[in-house]
């Protein structure tokens, strides 16, 4: 139809050209930035605890928010607590500072999420690993084994299987050792932690044991009570 | 906001107890007098009716059945929608302009699956709205049964949280949780899946109050310091501007915001979704910002020195490219849900707090207004450069904008708007003058063509009976759930749908021309039906309009109409919308026309 004269016909006002632009502008993250420095953040490690509901569906609601936003997801470990119906969830996740806070305040979001917090660098870290190697050097293998405090879970004739536990860098050290060997199969449980001392893994998490005397007496009411309704 | 009766509630115990009522006394009752439920399907309805929900909107079939046979005695209304989405859609437009809770319900599989758009659209806008799917009897789940889609699965990203109610005795407590969850700090869709045997099982007890979980905990006062903080940023600004987000609107805080606009002289431009949150007609308001919003408004966000945004989470349609979006700005962020704060544009001033809350904090630790009066001229000229305005020649084909106003001038300031998704939607945020909220009802994060004509419907609804509804649509959004206008017959809605046709999926044909030379691929709607003759085969007025001077006598006869019309507009098929802010460009760069692109 006619297209030069009324699709482009437009409004009126000065061309953006014409008109007056600030210079400043912000990163991909939306920060305001100096123009003269790149101010893109470099990504880190950080392992990021979760006290969760320990109920159906969690862990597919946590690994379903993590691949719906994009956050890179180094590894995930789950087990419960001392807390009846709490499980912790660790996550040890690739990201840049704001994206390690977005981690954390999406997943404080999900209803079963009670707690969230990121775990300091000195945080007590341990993965467990279990190594399947070619059983043709018996000794030198129960050696490594011993060199990195681990156990012989399995041996026959043809194969050694050995469980080793303790931080990334200890793992990936026994996992190189034991290459030589000629490494069969391999299976490793991710990253789990606890802070340090006194400190609270996740922000205001109550000690389990202080928790489960009350939680128990808890229960003991509640017996009670639907004991008397029974009756 | 949750401004809900409380439920009368008696202690859940209370119901074992011999003094609650006993089977023999229900016996002749009906479920709307009853006291206590026999079945799973009777606690929902009894948590529904306790919450504080009047109309649902659903559509009937096998795995949900129960809870329609429950609700046969019941006081709450439920309306048949012709297809599940339009159910969801409705559900949505009620709560907006209700301000409660909307709720739909379908059956299992393709039911739950026909909701999912409207449960994403709802999720998207941040809308409270509780979705209740059958499902097929807790044995058969997993085993690929007749209708049966792991409905839990499907909707668990585009929900707030959902529940597979596996149990008679805690399925009514399951639905008061969601219910209340779903209005709960942000709003968001909440969904109950109800296996058939939950429903059918017999339960005698009484749905606890309708309450959020202990784990959902919400910040409604802020943190003082960050309150004075963001009082300091604000006094000691040059050139600040207000961002009004949809959440001013949800966490009812308009007076508040409006308050706060004129006592400090600040110039007020808002987001699609805050439409109507602050009068348009306002010396200090800039209309609304965004890809096709007003450039003044995105003149100023380009130069403020201040936003001070509430309730928004910086959609990309708003912001354009990130790293151009207020570009000098210090941003002072208020919003009730943390994990907006800093998620697209970085806050320097986080306020995490109910909106009206926040606003009146922020206000009693200021100590003087900014001087603005030089910023506000500058608004002010901005809007004498860029006036939204289209050409009327009398050879031309009717313009779109002129049918918008058209309508704006016949009817009332509290008309309630609502739109499909397209050119059209963007003409009747432009050309209309808003001043109340709850007057916008539109799809805006997910876009969703085939809104207009079911929110039109849960909008009538929730409306007051003297207020009026128009919708906007678009042909090719008006074919997409176009069946709804039997409900309206059927019911007897009093709506005017004004399509404004120009035979293509009009958007995409601009974005065709402007970004791929032309190349019209599947853009052309010109095998659309005659939408007049087709309302009249549904039993609604029909009329057709091709000219200027038959547009006022049109309007005047649907609007007049007892019950739902339709207008089909003929529009010039090549008027496109501006001004226009190329996707992920900078807000101050926005086109005027399509050379500039």
């Amino acid at each position: 139809m006619s297209d030069d004269s009324s699709a482009s016909a437009g409004m009126p006002g000065p061309a953006p050209d014409e008109r007056p632009h600030p210079d400043g502008r912000r990163n991909a993250q939306g920060i305001r930035i100096d123009p003269e420095a790149e101010a893109e953040p470099d990504s880190r490690t950080a392992v990021v605890s979760a006290l969760v509901e320990h109920e159906p569906g969690v862990l597919s609601r946590v690994s379903g928010l993590f691949s719906r936003r994009q956050f890179n997801i180094e590894s995930l470990t789950v087990g419960p607590t001392t807390v009846e119906g709490h499980a912790r969830i660790t996550l040890v996740v690739e990201e840049t500072d704001p994206g390690i806070d977005q981690v954390e305040k999406q997943l404080a979001k999900l209803k079963p999420v009670i707690q969230v917090g990121e775990i300091d660098d000195d945080a007590v870290q341990a993965e467990l690993v279990l190594l399947k190697v070619r059983g043709d050097e018996p000794d030198k293998v129960h050696a490594i084994t011993q060199m990195y405090d681990g156990q012989t879970l399995d041996a026959g004739p043809r194969t050694i299987t050995v469980q080793i536990t303790g931080d990334q860098d200890k793992i990936d050290d026994a996992v190189d050792a034991f290459a030589q060997f000629g490494i069969i199969e391999i299976a490793r449980t991710g990253q789990t932690a606890l802070a340090r001392g006194d400190t609270p893994t996740t922000p205001g998490e109550e000690p389990g044991h202080d928790k489960s005397p009350a939680t128990s007496s808890d229960e003991a009411t509640d017996d009670q009570t639907s004991t008397t309704h029974e009756q | 906001m949750s401004e809900r009766a409380p439920p009368e509630v008696t202690d859940p115990d209370d119901a074992d107890s011999p003094e609650a009522p006993t089977a023999e006394s229900a016996e002749e009752t009906t479920a709307a007098d009853r006291t206590t439920p026999e079945t799973g399907a009777e606690s929902v309805v009894t948590a529904l009716e306790q919450a504080g929900a009047k109309t649902l909107f659903g559509v009937q079939g096998g795995a949900i059945m129960p809870v329609y046979d429950a609700l046969y005695d019941s006081a709450l209304s439920h309306v048949t929608m012709a297809h599940e989405q339009g159910a969801a859609h409705a559900a949505d437009a009620y709560g907006v302009v209700s301000g409660e809770t909307g709720v739909c319900l379908a059956t299992s599989g393709p039911g739950a699956t026909n909701l999912v758009t409207g449960i994403a659209d709802a999720d998207m806008d941040s809308d409270a709205m509780l979705a209740l799917t059958g499902q097929v009897p807790s044995a058969m789940v997993g085993s690929d049964a007749f209708q049966e889609t792991d409905t839990t699965g499907v909707t668990a990203p585009i929900t707030k949280h959902n529940y597979f109610a596996g149990d008679a005795e805690t399925v009514g407590d399951t639905v008061g949780e969601a219910f209340a969850l779903a209005a709960a700090g942000r709003p968001g869709p909440t969904l109950v899946d109800l296996p058939k045997d939950t429903t059918l099982d017999e339960t005698d007890r009484e749905p606890g109050p309708a309450e959020t979980p202990e784990t959902y905990s919400v910040r409604e006062e802020p943190n003082s310091e960050q309150v004075e903080s963001a009082a300091r940023a604000i006094e000691r600004a040059e050139k600040p501007l207000l961002l009004f987000g949809g959440g001013v609107v949800k966490g009812e805080a308009c007076e508040e915001a409006r308050n706060f606009a004129t006592e400090h002289g600040i110039p007020v431009t808002t987001t699609m979704p805050a439409i109507g949150s602050f009068p348009e007609d306002h010396d200090l308001c800039l209309s609304w910002a965004g890809m096709h919003g007003t450039g003044y408004a995105n003149m100023a966000i380009t130069h403020t020195d201040c936003l001070i945004a509430i309730g928004t989470r910086f959609d990309d349609r708003l912001t354009g490219g990130v790293d151009t979006f207020a570009p000098e700005a210090e941003v002072v962020h208020v919003d009730i849900d943390p994990a907006e704060i800093s998620k697209n544009v970085h806050a320097d001033y986080p306020v995490v707090g109910d909106a009206g809350t926040a606003i009146e904090q922020v206000d009693a630790e200021m100590s003087r207004s900014p001087d603005t009066r030089e910023w506000a001229q500058q608004c002010e000229s901005w809007q004498e450069e860029y006036p939204l305005t289209y050409e009327t020649p009398d050879d031309e084909p009717l313009k779109p904008q002129f049918v918008v106003e058209a309508f704006d001038e016949a009817t009332e300031d509290d008309t309630i708007v609502t739109t499909g998704v397209g050119q059209h939607q963007m003409w009747a945020a432009q050309f209309w003058t808003y001043t109340e909220p709850r007057t916008w009802v539109s799809s805006h994060g997910l876009g969703t063509m085939g809104y207009g004509v079911p929110a039109a419907i849960g909008a009538r609804l929730a409306a007051d009976d003297d207020q009026q509804v128009v919708c906007f649509d678009g042909d090719g959004s008006f074919l997409m759930t176009m069946q709804e206008l039997s409900v309206a017959v059927r019911e007897n809605l009093d709506i005017t749908v004004a399509v404004l046709n120009n035979e293509y999926i009009g958007m995409v044909r601009q974005w065709q021309d402007a970004f791929f030379e032309g190349r019209q691929m599947a853009a052309d709607y010109q095998w659309c039906p005659e939408f007049d003759k087709l309302a009249e085969a549904f039993g609604a007025l029909g009329i057709s309009v091709d000219d200027y001077d038959e547009v006022a006598d049109a309007v005047e006869e649907a609007l007049n109409y007892d019950g739902p019309a339709v207008i089909d507009f003929h529009i010039d098929p090549t008027e496109n919308v501006y001004p226009m802010v190329a996707s992920g460009g900078a807000n101050g760069k926005f086109a005027l026309s399509e050379d500039q692109l």
